[in-house]
Formats: C-alpha cells, structure tokens, sequence
C-alpha cells in the first residue's frame, strides 16, 4: 500500500479521482489532457463505474449536471478551449447549487491557440467564468503528487459546499511523469446529500433548479450563495510560503510556474539576494490575508506567470498600494526560464526600508 | 354517487400559468397518468426544459431539474447511466430539441440512451413571444417571420421524428397530436408506451412528438387552434408510428 509509482499528470489525477469514489466521468477529446480521457475508458468500466465520452463540451459537463443532479460524485476534463464551452454548464451548476469536479489542463489562447502550456485561464477559472454572480472554488497544484493529492480534496470541497471545484493544471502537468503516492485516507465527514434527484419515494418530490422567478427570490438564492462564498473564504484557503522572515523581495507565483520561481529564488538566495515567495494553492478563495500581511513587512512583490498578467491583479489587490508590485510572464505557450526569473529579480529595485 | 373521473396524484392541485388552449396541461396530465399508472412515481426524475414547460416541476408530483436550454438529452445521459434503474424522462419544446438542442437530441439517440423523450411540437417559440422555431411550418406568420416563413430565407420546417428514426438506436419514435379526444387518447397510448419500454430495459431510446396548440401565438381560438393542427400543421408532421 502507498508504495511510490511513476505517473504522468494526466493519469495519475484519473486514478486519484477514481480513488477518491468519482462515480461518474463524461469528456470528449482535446489535446493536451487526452490521456485522461483514454485512462478514464479503461479504468472506470473495470469499477463497474460510468465513462461516457460526449458529443461536445457541452454535452460533458450537462451530463456532469445530471449525474450530480442525482448525488453521484462525478467529473469532467478538459482544456481551455473546451472549457469555454463549459461556462454555461458551469454557471448552471453554480446556481442550482451542485457539486462537480472539472479539470482544466491548460493551453494557450486565445481561440484555438495551440497545444503548449499556459496560465492563461486564470481570469476565466477565478472570476466564475460564466454568466451570473457566482464563484468556483479553484485549486492550483504546482507537481503532480500536488495535482493527485487535490483531486479527493476538489470532490469533498464540492460536496461540502455543494459547488463546481476547477482543478487548474497545465500542458507540463498534464503530461509530466513523477512519482507519487496515491493516498487512500478517508477524508472529511460530508453532509448527507438530501437533496439530490432520487425519485419521490415516500417523500415529497425534490427540484434541483437555477431559476428564481418571483420578485426578490433571485436575489435572495445570491445572499445564500454568497455567504457560502464568504464561509469558503474564512476557512478553505491554502498557500505555501518560503523565505519570508528577513526577505526585502517576495515572489508570488502558482501551479508550474512556481517551480520555476523556487529555483530561481533558491540561486538569488545563493547570490545575496534576500528573496521568498508565496505560493497560492487555493486560486480562490485567494490568499488575500497572507498577502496582505507580507505587504505590510516586505518591501516589493514580483509576480510570476504563464501569461501577461491575470493572477497579479489579485495580488496587487490584497496588497492594496502598500508597496510595489511587478510582474514578468510569458504568454501563448512561453514558459519563462529560471534565469529569465532570476534575471528579472536582479533588475528589481529595493525601495527604502518601511518605518 | 359514483367517481368516473378524478385527478391523477402525480398531477398536482394548483392554478396553471399556462395561456387558455394551450397543449402543455394536456401533455403534463398524460405523462403524470402514466406515471400513477405504471407506479414508478418513487423511481422516475423528470427533466424540464428552457420555454414554457420550465415550470413542469410545480405541476409534476415527481423528482425533477430544469436545465440549460437544449441540453436536456445530454443531463439525461448523465442521469440515467449514473442510475440505471431510475426511469428518467425529458419534456422539450421545438426551440429546445429541434434547434439549440439537435445535436443534444441526436447523439442521445445516436448512443441510444435508455430514456424518454417527450417533444412538444407547437411550431413556435413561445416564452420569448412568439418568434419562428426550427417547426414553424411554410407560410406561418411569427414574430421574426411576420410575412410568413419562406423556404427561400428560413428553410423548411425540420422533421426531428423523421431524422431520428434513421438512428438505430431510436427504439421508439411517434408523432401524435393533442387536437381533440381521439387524437388524445392516442397519445396517452404513445406516451405509456414510451415510458414502458424504458421500464422494460429495452436497448434504446424512446420519443413521442406532440403537436401541441398555442393560440396565443398562432393567434388563434383555442378552437381554431385545435382544427389548424389537423388541417395545416400535419401536412408538415404527419402523424403516426414511425418506428418501433
């Protein structure tokens, strides 16, 4: 049991979801998350589980929304632009209040784009995506022990809020191999599902719906989402911090990108350069606490990124023009190198030190 | 005295929102007849579309979810291989089915999905006022063809039945009509028939196409409503079993 095996991103977060008791997978095939869909053929009839594999994104997550409907654990895979076609589905999820796991191996974009990694979707992933006022909870892992540990903590955060969890990967995760442990541990305690579509056997009929006709109805479900919203908040986020205590440069990055931003770091460590940084693992709810608080000791923020600058809005408003923030990124399937990093954190300039 | 007509249980006690003459009552009375009928009210969820019928859940006494517009076919498919033993039913207008939701309807069909399709076909679409549906026949005048439909600009009224019943895995495919008593009992037959295949684990899916009135936008009696199905709109949508 947990013996450590060699793994590639895209299967290895298959097998962790099946592990985590996902009863239901539906996809449809683009690059680069193909493995999971083939995985998931194989893997899930041998559980005498469910794989369908859908005419479209669209079909995938509406089927997605009818296997939850009726209190099944159940996922979806996909990449960026499959995932634009999901929005609609996810918006549908959020408002009838319905758990769901999607994954989203990033690519880069816009439109077709091409196949190489990104971060592209951040924006997309953290500000709901959809249409309407609602939010996903957004977990970003940075290996793919990372990626697999997530995918029973994405099923349980849905089942406990009862909302759609996006797993936002990227083209080198999704096909990165690395050993890992799959972990077998009973999680958390969840709430009985007693609203899902059973049929009305002796009880009163169950509805599942989005839509609230009646003056003020529509506007009350949202008070309801959003104090759930703000309970996610106080007590889900997660983020990894390296360095802090006598750091004048603070480095924030996510998913793959961190990894590049703790080499660099590392090597700026070596050369004098008093550096840490700050990993998000939770995209939202946001380390904004964390943030905030670094803000008030550290000096300047660089934020580091697969793409022209998403993730650095977030920061720049949890440090709320406290000190400097910065950024350096690389779009379109570029992944910045550790000398690029290391290069740009030599260029910053300290400001003087706070009273 | 004696009691020779009552109310189905499935069928709930409450005021309609539905226009005079129009069909849905009639078609929500079948489909919760045939669910008392066949006794799988603990058993069956009910799928509602976007259009007029989103509300069937405050008419239907059963475990139901309305979806986004079109997809019903595909949160069918998520349902029912999820819970095979569920009896899993969607209730879609011509706008819902017969347009944003074709390739929905097809692929479910296509892969054969054990489930139950009912299509109301009222040539029109109806919550948004009135405009043209993929089933507006020639000549109908809506709110976006107010000359009348013409084949040159808007294309000939789409026979769903008919392309679905080219699919193998289409087990069950009739067009019925809801423009009188005879006709209505005729469909009450397709509609428990469909139901029972289902029930029966039969290898495919089952859809009965009803045309249904819509005084209000055909901008008609109900009476006249009733006789324009019979006497125009069945030149486009014939009636009668086309397979199975």
């Amino acid at each position: 049991m947990n013996e450590r095996i060699l793994m590639c991103g895209n299967e290895a977060l298959a097998e962790a979801a099946i592990i985590a008791g996902c009863d239901a997978y539906f996809g449809y095939p683009i690059t680069p998350q193909n493995e999971i869909t083939a995985y998931m053929s194989k893997r899930m009839p041998e559980e005498d589980r469910v794989f369908v594999q859908s005419e479209s994104e669209l079909a995938a997550i509406n089927m997605v929304f009818g296997a939850s409907a009726t209190g099944k654990r159940t996922m979806t895979t996909s990449s960026s632009p499959g995932i634009s076609l999901m929005q609609e589905g996810i918006s549908y999820l959020a408002g009838a209040e319905l758990p769901a796991v999607i994954v989203n191996v990033m690519r880069g974009g816009p439109g077709l784009g091409n196949i190489a990694p990104s971060q592209g979707d951040y924006f997309q992933a953290t500000r709901g995506g959809g249409h309407g006022d609602y939010r996903t909870i957004v977990l970003g892992p940075s290996t793919v022990q990372e990626l697999v540990d997530c995918m029973p903590l994405a099923f349980d955060l849905a089942d406990q809020y009862q909302i759609p969890v996006v797993v936002l990967a990227d083209g080198i995760l999704g096909q990165m191999m690395e050993p890992i442990v799959l972990d077998k541990k009973p999680r958390r305690e969840l709430p009985p599902k007693d609203w899902a579509l059973t049929g009305a056997k002796d009880r009163e009929q169950n509805i599942v719906r989005s839509l609230w006709l009646p003056e003020g109805a529509l506007e009350e479900h949202n008070y309801k989402l959003q104090a759930k919203y703000e309970q996610i908040q106080k007590d889900e986020v997660l983020c990894e911090q390296y360095a802090l205590d006598d750091a004048e440069i603070v480095v924030v990055a996510y998913g793959v990108a961190a990894r590049i931003v703790r080499s660099a770091v590392n090597q700026a460590r070596k050369e004098g350069i008093k550096a840490g940084w700050i990993r998000p693992i939770t995209l939202w709810p946001f380390p904004t606490e964390q943030i905030a608080k670094a803000a008030d000791e550290l000096s300047i923020f660089l934020v580091v990124e697969m793409s022209m600058g998403q993730m650095v809005e977030d920061v720049k408003l949890a440090v709320a023009g406290k000190t400097p923030v910065l950024f350096y990124g690389r779009p379109g399937g570029g992944v910045p190198t550790v000398s690029q990093v290391l290069e740009r954190i030599k260029q910053l300039t300290i400001p003087p030190k706070k009273q | 005295m004696k009691t020779i007509f009552e109310r189905t249980p499935t069928l709930k006690d409450c005021p309609t929102h539905y226009c005079p003459g129009c069909g849905h009552g009639i078609a929500h009375r079948l489909i919760a007849e045939t669910i008392d009928e066949l006794g799988i009210r603990g058993r069956t969820i009910g799928i509602a579309p976007v259009g007029c019928a989103v509300l069937a859940y405050n008419y239907l006494d059963v475990d139901m979810v309305e979806v986004a517009h079109g997809r019903a076919p595909a949160v069918a498919t998520g349902m029912k291989r999820a819970n095979p033993d569920k009896i899993i039913f969607s209730y879609q207008g011509d706008g819902d089915l017969a347009a944003i939701g074709t390739g929905e309807i097809i692929h479910a069909a296509h892969r054969g999905e054990q489930i139950t399709v009912i299509f109301i076909n009222n040539a029109v679409f109806g919550m948004t006022g009135g405009q043209m549906a993929p089933t507006t026949v020639l000549g109908q005048v809506t709110a976006t063809t107010q000359q009348g439909r013409e084949a040159a600009n808007e294309g000939y009224p789409l026979q769903v039945s008919e392309l679905l019943e080219l699919l193998p895995g289409a087990i069950y495919v009739e067009r019925c009509a809801l423009s009188g008593p005879a006709q209505i009992r005729k469909a009450k037959k397709a509609v428990k028939h469909a139901f029972q295949l289902q029930l029966d684990a039969a290898q495919g899916l089952s859809l009965v196409e009803l045309l249904s009135p819509c005084p209000t936008y055909w901008r008609m009696t109900p009476v006249k409503a009733m006789e324009w199905i019979e006497k125009e709109m069945t030149k486009a949508f014939p009636l009668g079993r086309l397979k199975g």
